[in-house]
């Protein structure tokens, strides 16, 4: 069935889509690595070609260089942390008989709907000096009043990593639950009649067999960290006191230094593409089929 | 199968142990915040964990009137409301075309909104917030017009819509794809043209689809703040939810009026909260589909 008709039609459907795109996600993504080589004026859409200058400078700012190692830290022990409860969390949900489980399940993933302004309002509540949730369950426990700064030095980044952890697990856990939820029950049955523990079957079968959802969810480790951590910070932690990468670029931005915002933009984006491939092919095994 | 053996039984004390602990670390500090929004600021300068003395309702009155809460609740919906109802008119037909039809360049334009995948609304934030700055000086200098694309909820409202599509086309055009072509073939027979058979025909057998959909981009559409501080940044103009709740977040530390903060913050999270206990089960299926969203 070819006729006028059919790409009159077809083009009607997708104009407006293909338009959207290419206005508001193509050419902005284009114009990121375009900038990065001009400098632009503040106020004047003037811009003049600088090459690789902007990229010459960032790599001598202290400040970039700090808040890109905040973020490698924050990838590091977020991934881990949250990598680690998920997993587990799911195990159990998954493989043991629990009363409630659909309301762990539900309670678990409630941090993800909230926006992170919300949680970044929760955590100001948990983080208060004085008279915060956490401080005054610390002083319970030490028998007298403790005052820690949650969200000054040197505590600041610890705070952060807490409140994106507290944001992440029920996410992950989710996502891992449902690929455990496919693994054959059978398996476990003649595991635990050869005799193997719980601790070998959640590391013979169930990891092994899930392996290529953890392999997918690591890039989303990464990629999501990123861009969460400039969310947390942006909302939780007072201007410049650990920014993260795209924090950083925002700062920028605000100084009217587009070129420079963008070229550190240009740099967090390689480092999350290289570093996710690099993850990727690092942890390629044989996939196990079920 | 198993003999219960006194470690079996402290095995499974533990695993309560330890989920009641993740529960009681997520409930409380929320729970924490629904309580607070009704204390009287006098009940914030001691031991946190009392309970409120009075329902103390005026928290609300202030965070809605005074704050400007209700008129960013306002916008908030207006701008949710229209992003998706500009989603679902482009990115329905567009991902039904793109599945299930074959014509030039549609292979372009599927790897090219696939790509999109990968393109994260912050790295991109700043072009388009220049790109928007310099239209609306063309805008000034060509027609004396202000505030054309920035400080506007409707151009919000577009762009939202336009950096959901890859993720929504995705979705959308993964189930069109699992559909068989008789459908169609049975509809055009019957004498119903292209549109009548994509809108009579295939769009009401993807309403699990749509709902999906919805769900996830009321979430973040709901959430978000970078592109809204962004694109609208007059000081005394409009703003969504989430971004006068920072203001006020600011404000409130400095002026020490934490009720109206609380109140604010509970004003904020409430609709997500009502909509997840109605749709959890939903959100929490259609999230292993959806999981590239990250």
């Amino acid at each position: 069935m070819r006729s006028p008709g059919r790409s009159r039609f077809i083009a009607l459907c997708v104009a407006p889509a293909t338009i959207l795109f290419f206005l508001f996600m193509v050419m902005p993504t284009f114009n990121v690595f375009r900038m990065s080589l001009f400098e632009r004026g503040a106020y004047s859409p003037t811009e003049t070609f600088v090459g690789l200058n902007n990229f010459k400078v960032l790599f001598k700012d202290t400040k970039f260089i700090v808040s890109m190692q905040n973020t490698i830290l924050l990838i590091v022990t977020v991934t881990i942390i949250t990598f680690f409860f998920a997993i587990v969390f799911a195990a159990i949900l998954t493989r043991e008989k629990i009363k409630g489980q659909n309301f762990f399940r539900i309670i678990f993933y409630i941090p993800n709907i909230l926006s992170v302004v919300v949680i970044a309002g929760i955590f100001s509540a948990i983080y208060k000096p004085d008279n915060g949730m956490l401080n005054s369950i610390f002083s319970l426990f030490a028998g007298r009043e403790v005052m820690v700064l949650w969200k000054d030095q040197p505590m600041v980044i610890v705070s952060v990593i807490i409140a994106m952890v507290w944001q992440a697990i029920g996410y992950y856990m989710v996502m891992y639950m449902a690929s455990m939820s496919a693994v054959p029950v059978d398996l476990y049955e003649s595991a635990s009649l050869d005799g193997a523990g719980r601790l070998n079957q959640f590391f013979e079968i169930t990891l092994p067999l899930i392996w290529t959802n953890i392999r997918t969810t690591l890039t989303f480790f990464i990629i999501s960290t990123i861009n969460m951590a400039f969310l947390f910070v942006k909302a939780m932690v007072a201007k410049g006191m650990a920014d993260v990468g795209l924090s950083f670029m925002y700062a920028q931005k605000d100084e009217g230094l587009y070129g420079y915002a963008m070229a550190a933009g240009v740099i967090i984006f390689l480092f999350s593409f290289t570093l996710s491939a690099v993850v990727n092919q690092v942890t390629k095994r044989d996939v196990l089929q079920m | 199968m198993k003999k219960s053996n006194s470690a079996d039984t402290l095995y499974k004390v533990f695993i309560y142990v330890v989920l009641i602990t993740l529960a009681v670390v997520i409930i409380v500090p929320v729970g924490w915040v629904f309580l607070a929004s009704i204390k009287q600021n006098s009940e914030f300068y001691g031991n946190p964990w009392t309970l409120p003395a009075t329902f103390y309702w005026q928290n609300f009155v202030d965070a809605w009137t005074a704050a400007k809460m209700g008129s960013y609740m306002l916008n908030s919906v207006l701008v949710t409301v229209l992003s998706l109802a500009i989603l679902l008119v482009v990115a329905l037909p567009a991902a039904y075309c793109l599945s299930r039809f074959r014509f030039r360049g549609s292979k372009f334009l599927n790897t090219a909104f696939m790509a999109g995948l990968f393109i994260n609304v912050n790295y991109i934030v700043v072009p388009i917030f220049l790109m928007m700055r310099d239209w609306d000086s063309w805008m000034n200098y060509l027609f004396k017009l202000n505030n054309i694309f920035m400080n506007n909820l409707v151009t919000l409202a577009v762009v939202y819509a336009a950096t959901a599509l890859p993720f929504t086309v995705y979705l959308l055009s993964g189930y069109f794809a699992t559909l068989p072509h008789d459908f169609e073939e049975a509809a055009y027979i019957d004498g119903a043209g292209y549109g009548q058979a994509m809108i009579r025909v295939i769009f009401p057998m993807a309403q699990p689809s749509i709902l999906t959909i919805i769900l996830f981009n009321f979430l973040s559409f709901w959430n978000e703040y970078i592109i809204s501080m962004t694109l609208m940044n007059s000081a005394t103009g409009q703003k969504t939810l989430p971004v006068g709740l920072l203001n006020l977040m600011q404000a409130s530390q400095s002026a020490a009026q934490f009720g109206r903060l609380y109140a604010g913050l509970v004003l904020v999270m409430l609709p997500t909260l009502i909509l997840y206990m109605c749709v959890q089960q939903k959100l929490t299926q259609g999230m292993t589909v959806g999981g590239l969203k990250g």
